[in-house]
């Protein structure tokens, strides 16, 4: 099932469907390595509608929770 | 001369690079985006000389915030490029690559931190990738030196990458091609370490933590400062107070006595109050303060190049990210600490124009440079710990509620946070070393001849009788409004020139320790000092720095009076 990895929780996995917002920011997302196909751990949510903190080829990147309402994702 | 530019993605090591190349001296640090202006040096390749420039890092060609937007600019003036990329990063540092290829300048493609690729279990086929990119491809270890002199030797072999301009769909694909081919993967599993560096960005256990390492470092940084000043400072300014003695002797009274020793105290030189060039003038830089901005770069230093900071800037996004800008504005409050100017320069890192106007306005506004806390630790340092608590709590207070307020009434986007958590990374001794003496001259540099210029001018206006005449006309402000003694006007207006100078000035006029702490937080407040001011009027243009001016003002004349309300009662 496709979901925002927003929805996920601290220590799942998944793989990036699909990339939603404007092309700068799909581009930004690539270019630090977030891209469809890629498999992809939460590290960490922060509360309060804090930024997520993702690892991806082993790499951590942190996300404002905006921008990770529009990083979709299916859990394996 | 041929212009050689340095590109890559922001903490590849463009900067490590650089100094090897150079042999010049640059700051580097783990986390991305410590180069935020370019820098220079010069390089011989054979018999030719070449100019070679280092770029802040960039992501793609297509800029998203002013470092970025330097970088690209760059670009356009190069005769050749050298793309630092990241050995262990490769395949998304190959997007800036490809779009390199694309455009008409010659390429240099150099593998970084290629010793690092065997720990992290990543084989690349080095001599695969030369041919798939078709420029030449060097392995190098910026930190050790090691393949820099075959970088040099390939500079002359650099070619147009001559790949079509495509778009960025085709590009990663290419790039899925060029990785398969070349590069394989070992998988690693997670281990303790990993976990235990988890568990700094996690909440729960990462903000406990955060709390611990900035107490320790404070710490650290006050018992270094204090034991730097008992064992060194203090003992040599004893020696050399005798010889400035011979020399108030043999001058006699005049206006070179007043210039060069100052007012004589009891008979005697007080280094404090005295405000001459070779007494004050020399005490507060070397003798105060340059032990705690030692203390301090040496802290931020270890901060930097550990990759802590990131971190720091994940945990603390909720915060940041309610007064307008987000986790990255921690950086310049962190370079604001030591320096306004440097933490000036590293908003550029944020992305728009409302978080650059906020987080400079606030850090002018509540950020204490190091110069000035240190003498904000001598002045009420002897009444006790919580008077400078006291300063500390007001100026966290006015960062924060500036903040909500600013990001209310400042037009504009407050993009989220986005950012590269680099691994944790061992410190090198001598780099720290390196970077803080890089620092301290910096330091020295740029205070020395401001405080020489701020004792002469401190005597040559009283000598005029203009100091007593600011402080008649300031008069209802600083005594009716917050409650000081008429005669601090004058170190208020000294320390637009240098507030530790203008601290310094404040002993002399026996106040109470609330009247000090209003004084100190004013001084804060108001305004920054002349050289921030020229960074800021540089960065944020005339306008907005006009406007920041004014709720500088405001601030002061707010907080200033609310404090003489409470801590003075009317």
């Amino acid at each position: 099932m496709e979901q925002p990895i927003a929805d996920l929780e601290t220590g799942d996995t998944a793989t990036i469907t699909r990339l939603g917002g404007g092309r700068g920011c799909q581009r930004r997302l690539r270019t630090m390595g977030i891209r469809e196909g890629k498999h992809v751990r939460v590290v960490t949510k922060h509360p309060f509608v804090g930024p997520l903190v993702v690892e991806v080829d082993g790499r951590k990147t942190t996300i404002g929770r905006g921008m990770s309402q529009r990083i979709f994702v299916t859990t394996s | 001369m041929k212009k050689i530019v340095l590109m890559g993605n922001p903490n590849v090591g463009k900067s490590v690079v650089f100094a090897r190349l150079t042999g010049a001296q640059v700051i580097s640090s783990n986390y991305p985006g410590t180069t935020i202006d370019y820098s220079k040096g010069r390089l011989r390749i054979d018999t030719e000389r070449a100019e070679i420039i280092d770029a802040p890092g960039t992501y793609s060609l297509e800029p998203s915030n002013k470092a970025e937007e330097v970088a690209v600019e760059l670009l356009h003036d190069a005769d050749i490029v050298i793309n630092v990329v990241d050995a262990t990063n490769l395949e998304r540092n190959l997007y800036l690559t490809l779009e390199l290829l694309e455009q008409d300048v010659p390429v240099v493609v150099a593998l970084n931190m290629w010793d690092e690729t065997a720990h992290e279990g990543i084989a690349i086929d080095r001599e695969q990738l030369e041919e798939m990119l078709g420029v030449p491809t060097v392995p190098t270890v910026a930190l050790t030196g090691e393949g820099f002199r075959d970088l040099v030797v390939a500079l002359p072999d650099a070619r147009q990458g001559g790949r079509l301009p495509a778009g960025e769909e085709s590009r990663w694909v290419d790039i899925g091609h060029i990785i398969r081919a070349v590069q394989q993967v070992e998988h690693r599993h997670h281990t303790l370490w990993d976990r235990l560096a988890d568990a700094t960005i996690m909440p729960a256990s990462g903000i406990p933590i955060a709390i611990v390492v900035l107490l320790a470092s404070f710490w650290l940084i006050q018992v270094i400062g204090e034991s730097f000043i008992t064992i060194l400072m203090d003992p040599l300014f004893e020696m050399y107070r005798p010889l400035a003695m011979d020399l108030s002797e043999w001058l006699g009274p005049g206006m070179l006595h007043d210039i060069l020793v100052g007012q004589l105290i009891d008979g005697g030189i007080d280094y404090e109050q005295s405000m001459g060039m070779l007494t004050t003038g020399l005490y507060v830089p070397f003798g105060i303060v340059l032990p705690y901005i030692a203390a301090f770069y040496l802290l931020l230093s270890l901060l930097e190049d550990s990759g802590y900071l990131p971190r720091l800037a994940t945990l603390t996004d909720n915060v940041f990210h309610r007064l307008g800008m987000h986790g990255y504005g921690i950086v310049p409050v962190f370079m604001g600490l030591g320096c306004n100017v440097p933490g000036m320069l590293a908003t550029r890192n944020l992305e728009t124009r409302k978080q650059r106007f906020i987080a400079s306005t606030l850090l002018a506004i509540a950020v204490p440079c190091m110069a000035q806390t240190a003498m904000i630790f001598g002045i009420l340092g002897p009444h006790g710990l919580r008077y400078i608590l006291l300063v500390v709590g007001v100026l966290v207070a006015t960062y924060v509620s500036a903040g909500l307020l600013l990001t209310r009434v400042v037009a504009g986007e407050s993009p989220e946070i986005f950012m590269e958590i680099p691994p944790y990374r061992r410190p090198s001794l001598a780099a720290i070393g390196k970077k803080t003496w890089m620092r301290v001259r910096g330091f020295l540099g740029e205070a020395i001849p401001f405080l020489f210029f701020g004792v002469l001018l401190v005597n040559m206006l009283y000598s005029a009788g203009i100091l007593q005449w600011l402080g008649d006309v300031f008069t209802p402000f600083t005594h009716g409004w917050l409650g000081l003694p008429s005669e601090a006007t004058t170190a208020l207006l000294i320390g637009f020139l240098r507030k530790d100078l203008a601290i310094g000035m404040l002993l002399s006029l026996d106040m109470s320790a609330m009247q000090l702490v209003i004084a100190a937080v004013v001084l804060t407040i108001y305004f920054p000092c002349v050289a921030t001011f020229a960074v800021m009027l540089r960065e944020l243009g005339l306008r907005d720095m006009l406007k920041a001016a004014v709720i500088m003002l405001a601030a002061a004349t707010l907080v200033g009076g609310l404090l003489h309300l409470i801590l003075l009662g009317v």
